[in-house]
């Protein structure tokens, strides 16, 4: 019996969260689970704070996760790991980039980026993995793998093979950019 | 094999297997998927339709002439369908018609969380509500069935966690799709009065006959398991339950309209305490209660918003493990000092709409707003936008202002309305407008795609949904056919020109149409752009360019700077900053 496992992939609008949940889910299916997959698109993809959850197991009910039941959040952005940080389970890990994007109303001075936003989440949770994504992508050559060298790192917390990821990474990226991707996810591996 | 599927793509699917001949629908979150889906297979005609009663009016004469039609639109849709719906329930169908209705609770991406459940029932018509990918699919095919075994048309209802969550699906071959035979039959079709009187009798006897069904049917079905506790419940919420309470007995209902009065009865009697479990309205609450049976609903959960896994637990009373309990204690104690600032969504960068709203701002003029990605003009800073109220409202709405308060407040007031928005339900407020005499200044926003849905084409983008080249409605000229003697297109990033333009049709005391015309900036997203940058020397902190509501816009101490992996290179900063400090990467600021 595999109890089911929760993952949230949290980050703004934009950022290509989806991509990084497709191959997940991808990859989930090719081990025999059971999976769902939840999404909210519209109005919240412009530049809105942006969810993906991803659950599985042997049998798995609802498609969205309750708060405090998450195993593991995977954040595209500080601010969004620290508003999506109720959902993680109390001995969860927390995997995120460390990007800051200024929501509208820190932007215009409404608001104040909580600059302190790994010290909050310290000190709730034991298990906090900071990766400078972005830096990373720029090191394999393309900006815009930030989502799979986010995807090799997350990789590291799911006991499932590494051939599976290649497969479906082979399945789901272009053609074209598909070596800068490849070596994307093993930079992320290797974090 | 099965494959992962949104209820969106399982619903397509299933129409495709059902044999269904054509699709119609017009855009609109949480449904626009399933149309966008079904239009990749060959053997179904697709199309975006101009509004979605002229998708439901499509759908019905496809039906008539004896094919299977698959309808679909979000709940408010369903209001500008209403019209067609309630006769064609009269009526009934030729070839199985399925509507969809796509049902938004937490209003996501809508401007209400009505419960379409209570069309079906005004219309007489059955529903059924799936509760995952495979039940969308499969309750589709079924849908069809039961729309020709009964003669009625049959309502669809999933909600947006239905619609956009995936879930493994085991997929089938189509079937044979061959039409029913066309018979010309006035008193089936015609509806007037004598004949109207007929059909209403014939709905009263297939609802008697759908209530029988429904005591029957394996849509309906108990699980049972201890019985202190039974939960009546359907669609996605279902899921919910199973999920967070392991030990009830589940009377899940596939069909929420007509209900199983007897099947209801008879699994209350078995459990010790009866719960009702439903998103939004006491739909089926209601009945119960009226049928003299005690239950539990809106009295313990809300009927406002998405009834969320954690509220089932709570309001049940099973999420007290201490381990949670702990986490909580810990979670609030440490987020009441750094509540995170929420983060609205914003127009994107490069927008064509940011340089009206910032015209419109400037000069202090009252908007009537409509639906679309324009409407995020009403958030600060632009903050331009008066009145949203549903599709097409906008040049209606101002005609109205300025009835009651006058030319005067006319000279300062406008409608603004996409493109597609226009086509969908704009084009009568601008006869209207004429007939009225109003003054009215309406803007429409023509961005060259259907934006916030995620890009459609429509009627006047020169592209059909399956991709054919076609004929696009010229705006200009329709609006000048209609009677609207002032016409002008404009660029809205030509800040002076839309300025002057403005000033001008405003003081005409007739009514005027602006074509604020520039292509969505997320088509645009493949073009190499420079980004623009701010000199640091140069800046006066004035803060002019933040009025723009930019997200690339960042305050850098007293003076500002551009994100450039955000910046597309637009260029409307720099033409509103007054000391010149912002230029495009690479220039220099000598």
């Amino acid at each position: 019996m595999a109890d089911t496992k929760n993952i949230l992939i949290v980050g703004v609008g934009g950022q290509g969260t989806i991509l990084a949940s497709r191959v997940l889910s991808g990859v989930i299916q090719k081990i025999g689970l059971d999976v769902k997959v939840s999404e909210i698109h519209g109005m919240a993809q412009r530049g809105g704070s942006v969810v993906t959850q991803v659950r599985y197991g042997d049998q798995v009910a609802s498609p969205i996760i309750p708060q405090g039941e998450a195993d593991l959040i995977l954040a595209f952005e500080k601010l969004e790991a620290l508003r999506w940080l109720p959902f993680l389970k109390e001995n969860g890990s927390i995997l995120i980039n460390d990007q800051r994007i200024d929501p509208m109303p820190v932007v215009m001075g409404s608001a104040n980026y909580p600059d302190d936003a790994f010290d909050t989440i310290r000190k709730q949770c034991k298990n906090v993995i900071v990766i400078d994504a972005l830096h990373k992508a720029q090191g394999v050559g393309n900006v815009k793998t930030v989502n799979l060298i986010l995807l090799g790192l997350l990789s590291n917390y799911l006991n499932i093979e590494k051939e599976l990821w290649l497969e479906v990474i082979r399945e789901t990226v272009p053609a074209k950019f598909l070596e800068v991707n490849l070596a994307a996810f093993q930079a992320g591996r290797e974090n | 094999m099965k494959k992962l599927l949104t209820g969106n793509e399982a619903i397509a699917r299933g129409a495709w297997e059902a044999g269904v001949v054509v699709c119609t629908a017009y855009p609109g979150t949480p449904s626009t998927e399933i149309t966008e889906n079904a239009a990749k297979y060959k053997e179904m005609y697709a199309e975006w339709s101009a509004n979605e009663k002229v998708a439901l009016e499509v759908g019905l004469g496809a039906s008539i002439a004896g094919g299977r039609a698959l309808v679909a639109m979000k709940h408010v849709g369903v209001n500008v369908a209403a019209d067609p719906l309630f006769t064609f329930a009269y009526t009934g169908v030729n070839g199985g018609l399925v509507l969809v209705s796509a049902d938004d609770p937490g209003m996501h991406s809508s401007q209400n969380e009505q419960d379409n459940r209570h069309f079906a029932r005004a219309a007489k018509i059955p529903v059924l509500e799936p509760s995952d990918s495979q039940e969308a699919k499969d309750f589709t095919k079924l849908a069809f069935n039961l729309s020709e075994n009964f003669d009625t048309p049959v309502m669809l209802r999933i909600t947006t966690r239905v619609a956009h969550s995936q879930s493994l699906v085991e997929l089938a071959e189509r079937q044979d799709s061959e039409l029913k035979k066309y018979e010309k039959n006035a008193l089936k079709f015609v509806m007037i009065p004598a004949y109207a009187r007929r059909r209403h009798v014939a709905v009263e006897a297939r609802l008697d006959k759908l209530r029988e069904y429904t005591e029957a049917t394996p849509l309906n079905r108990i699980e049972w398991k201890d019985t202190k506790i039974g939960v009546i419940t359907g669609g996605v919420t279902y899921q919910y339950v199973k999920e967070v309470l392991k030990d009830v007995s589940i009377l899940k209902l596939g069909m929420s309209f007509p209900l199983p009065q007897k099947l209801i009865t008879e699994f209350s009697r078995k459990v010790d305490k009866l719960y009702v479990i439903e998103e939004l309205e006491p739909f089926i609450e209601d009945y119960v209660k009226s049928w003299g049976i005690e239950v539990h609903g809106k009295d313990i959960f809300p009927g406002i918003g998405e009834l969320l896994p954690e509220t089932i637990a709570e309001k049940m009373g099973v999420s007290s493990s201490e381990k949670k309990a702990l986490f909580k204690a810990a979670e609030s104690a440490a987020l009441a000092n750094v509540e995170p600032p929420i983060r609205p969504p914003v127009l994107c960068p490069g927008c064509p709409h940011r340089g009206l709203f910032y015209v419109l701002k400037k000069l202090k003029i009252t908007v009537a707003g409509d639906i679309g990605c324009y409407t995020l003009g009403s958030l600060a800073p632009l903050s331009a936008i008066d009145t949203t109220i549903c599709m097409g409202a906008s040049i209606g709405t101002a005609i109205g202002m300025e009835k009651a308060r006058g030319k005067d407040f006319a000279r300062n007031l406008v409608a603004v309305i996409g493109d597609s928005t226009f086509i969908h339900s704009g084009i009568t407020g601008l006869i209207n407008a004429v007939y009225s005499k109003a003054s009215t200044t309406t803007i429409i926003l023509d961005n060259r795609t259907t934006g916030m849905t995620g890009h459609q084409d429509n009627p006047t983008t020169g592209l059909t949904l399956k991709g054919e080249p076609i004929k696009e409605v010229d705006m200009a000229l329709l609006a000048k056919a209609v009677g609207v003697e002032r016409v002008v297109i404009v660029d809205p990033f030509d800040l002076e020109k839309l300025e002057t333009v403005l000033k001008e049709e405003l003081a005409a005391e007739e009514p005027s149409v602006i074509i604020a015309k520039r292509k969505c900036a997320l088509l645009e997203k493949d073009k190499v752009s420079t980004p623009h940058t701010v000199s640091a020397e140069t800046c006066t902190g004035c803060m002019r360019c933040m009025r723009l509501g930019c997200p690339c816009i960042v305050k850098d101490g007293k003076k500002v700077r551009i994100n450039p992996t955000q910046c597309v290179g637009c260029g409307l900063c720099a033409d509103v900053c007054f000391s010149g400090a912002i230029q495009k990467e690479g220039t220099s600021n000598g």
